[in-house]
């Protein structure tokens, strides 16, 4: 009971907060923006005599002077690992946005309509869902070749079509609510009923699915960027640097390795932030 | 549907400006009457909408036009290419299926116990990861570092391990994370209550009363996972050098093998319309409730 009292409360509900995962996030954020002031070497000229260098705490002669070891045209992991953290963010970012806004504008539409509009927009997202995106984008990089702003614009548009469907759900539901029918009674506009009455309740539904999101977004970015079909090649993104040491696994480990880890961290604590979110906003959503 | 994802892709087809650029070599003198001919051999004096109608006759009879780059029929390529994806995924749905939901399952009835730790840990690790990275790892530790599997192309069942298991760990996460949460949900229900009031074996209570009711919500989940297995296929099958269709669409997308990936993407799209068709059938057979609604 004592527990229970305190999560009432705001601050008592933050401070069930998961501190690891959120330091994490909030690090990967800093470095993220503060990337030029805090990479040690320029990310995109090498050394060439420093090329697959080992680590500088696994050097034994200690000629390295990269803390995570050199790639194989001699830059240093490290500072593409930190600018990677922008790209990421960026695409993540911006995707998350767009998906957002879109899926919510229009599931809103749906569900406070409905009929034929309804019938239209829920058909799209059907059909987003059967779309295999890998195919629409191995096509669209061959069509306008690869770069930042196609990954966004595709993962976009690949991005609405659950909130969509979530804020639709939702919407049908508050419709139902007295306080609705109360504003429709007193002559509210459709519009301002949508913003003003409709839209605070989604708040929850849509951070807890973005925060959901966040994850497997990076996660499809840098698979996009490894096939070559993303980011495109000298810009610093994590799976274009483990693609780049595919080739020197057996002598250089360290130029896959690290941006593999730098992945896994940012993925582990989103997820786990969105789960603990869920838990506490909005635990109907489990079943995502 | 099937309309509409054909009219995507035709449109894709054609988004590249004229085809003919793709057919003729640099080397061939271009005259303007080669050009037309060409043209006209491929029906490109039509208007689009015809164009549109004669691609679809012939795609549904199974003719996408020659493969660019390879030189032969594109339905050929993609029945040759198609039993090795099919044999790769069924065997890593199957692994994911019989690792994820037993794991589920002990994982909410041992909760928070080391072996509900061990599967969460698991899970989190498995959505987290990259699948291409962690291909790679497996691909360093056993392959380069200690000798054990072969690190790429088909072969005997060695060569099937790290392939199953870099495709099949995101969808086991996925699969264990959801029967645990239905598992607990359903466990702590009133009639599961009521048997244990009963004095019912837990065993029973377990495999007979929860176990069945809670698993509507991962097979509805499998469906999704199908359809996120074609991203997972084309990933692990570029490590490992696969010879199924994933690594065929990369390369039909690198060399603007437009007959072939529109092919490709046609016939994936109708294999996951069926995907998700057999499972709304399943989810009817399983829960009665949708029947009736």
């Amino acid at each position: 009971m004592v527990i229970l009292s305190s999560k009432r409360t705001f601050w008592g509900q933050l401070r069930s907060l998961p501190i690891l995962p959120v330091a994490t996030i909030v690090f990967l954020l800093f470095v993220g923006i503060f990337a030029p002031l805090l990479s040690p070497y320029p990310p995109l000229d090498g050394d060439l005599d420093l090329r697959n260098i080992e680590p500088s705490w696994m050097s034994e002669n200690g000629e390295s002077p990269y803390f995570l070891g050199g790639d194989h045209i001699g830059r240093d992991v490290l500072t593409r690992i930190i600018y990677g953290t922008r790209v990421s963010l960026i695409v993540a970012g911006t995707v998350l946005f767009f998906g957002t806004f879109i899926g919510t504008l229009l599931g809103l539409i749906s569900g406070y309509l409905g009929g034929v509009v309804d019938e239209t927009i829920m058909r799209l997202v059907d059909f987003m869902y059967a779309i295999p995106f890998i195919l629409v984008v191995l096509v669209s990089a061959v069509i306008w070749s690869p770069s930042l702003m196609l990954v966004i614009i595709l993962l976009s548009i690949f991005t609405w079509p659950p909130f969509a469907r979530q804020v639709r759900a939702e919407t049908l539901s508050l419709k139902q609510m007295d306080y609705v029918s109360l504003a429709k009674v007193c002559g509210t506009s459709p519009i301002r009923i949508c913003l003003r009455h409709i839209l605070p309740g989604l708040f929850n539904t849509v951070l807890v699915l973005a925060s959901l999101q966040v994850g497997s977004l990076v996660v499809t970015e840098s698979v996009l960027s490894f096939l070559g079909v993303g980011i495109p090649a000298p810009a610093p993104s994590w799976g274009n640097m483990v693609a780049e040491g595919r080739n020197y696994m057996s002598s250089a480990w360290w130029i896959s390795f690290f941006p593999g880890i730098a992945i896994l961290l940012i993925v582990f604590s989103m997820n786990f932030l969105g789960d603990w979110l869920r838990d506490r906003l909005d635990p109907r959503l489990r079943q995502l | 549907m099937v309309i509409a994802i054909t009219l995507v892709v035709f449109m894709l087809s054609r988004a590249t400006g004229d085809p003919r650029y793709l057919y003729m070599s640099s080397y061939t003198r271009m005259t303007a009457e080669v050009w037309e001919a060409q043209g006209k051999a491929m029906g490109l004096d039509k208007p689009l909408i015809v164009q549109y109608l004669l691609w679809v006759k012939n795609a549904a009879q199974g003719d996408f036009g020659d493969s660019v780059h390879f030189r032969r029929n594109s339905l050929d390529l993609i029945l040759k290419f198609l039993p090795a994806t099919l044999q790769l995924s069924g065997i890593s749905f199957l692994c994911a299926l019989l690792i994820g939901i037993p794991l589920g399952v002990l994982s909410a009835v041992k909760r928070t116990s080391g072996w509900d730790y061990l599967g969460r840990s698991f899970a989190l690790l498995g959505q987290a990861a990259p699948p291409f990275w962690i291909a790679l790892i497996l691909i360093w530790v056993f392959s380069v570092y200690l000798g054990w599997l072969p690190t790429s192309r088909k072969g005997d069942w060695t060569h099937y391990i790290m392939p199953v298991v870099t495709l099949g760990w995101l969808p086991a996460a996925g699969l264990l994370r959801l029967t645990r949460s239905s598992m607990l949900e359903v466990l702590d229900s009133e009639y599961v209550k009521l048997a244990r009031a009963k004095g019912v074996s837990s065993t029973t209570i377990i495999w007979k009363h929860a176990f069945r009711n809670s698993l509507i919500a991962p097979l509805t989940y499998a469906a999704i996972l199908l359809a996120n297995f074609l991203t997972g296929t084309v990933v692990v099958e570029t490590v490992f050098a696969w010879p199924g269709l994933g690594r065929l669409s990369v390369m039909a997308a690198l060399n603007t093998d437009f007959p072939l990936i529109t092919g490709l993407a046609l016939i994936f799209s109708i294999i996951f319309l069926i995907c998700s068709l057999v499972a709304d059938i399943l989810y009817a057979l399983l829960d009665p409730r949708i029947r009736i609604s």
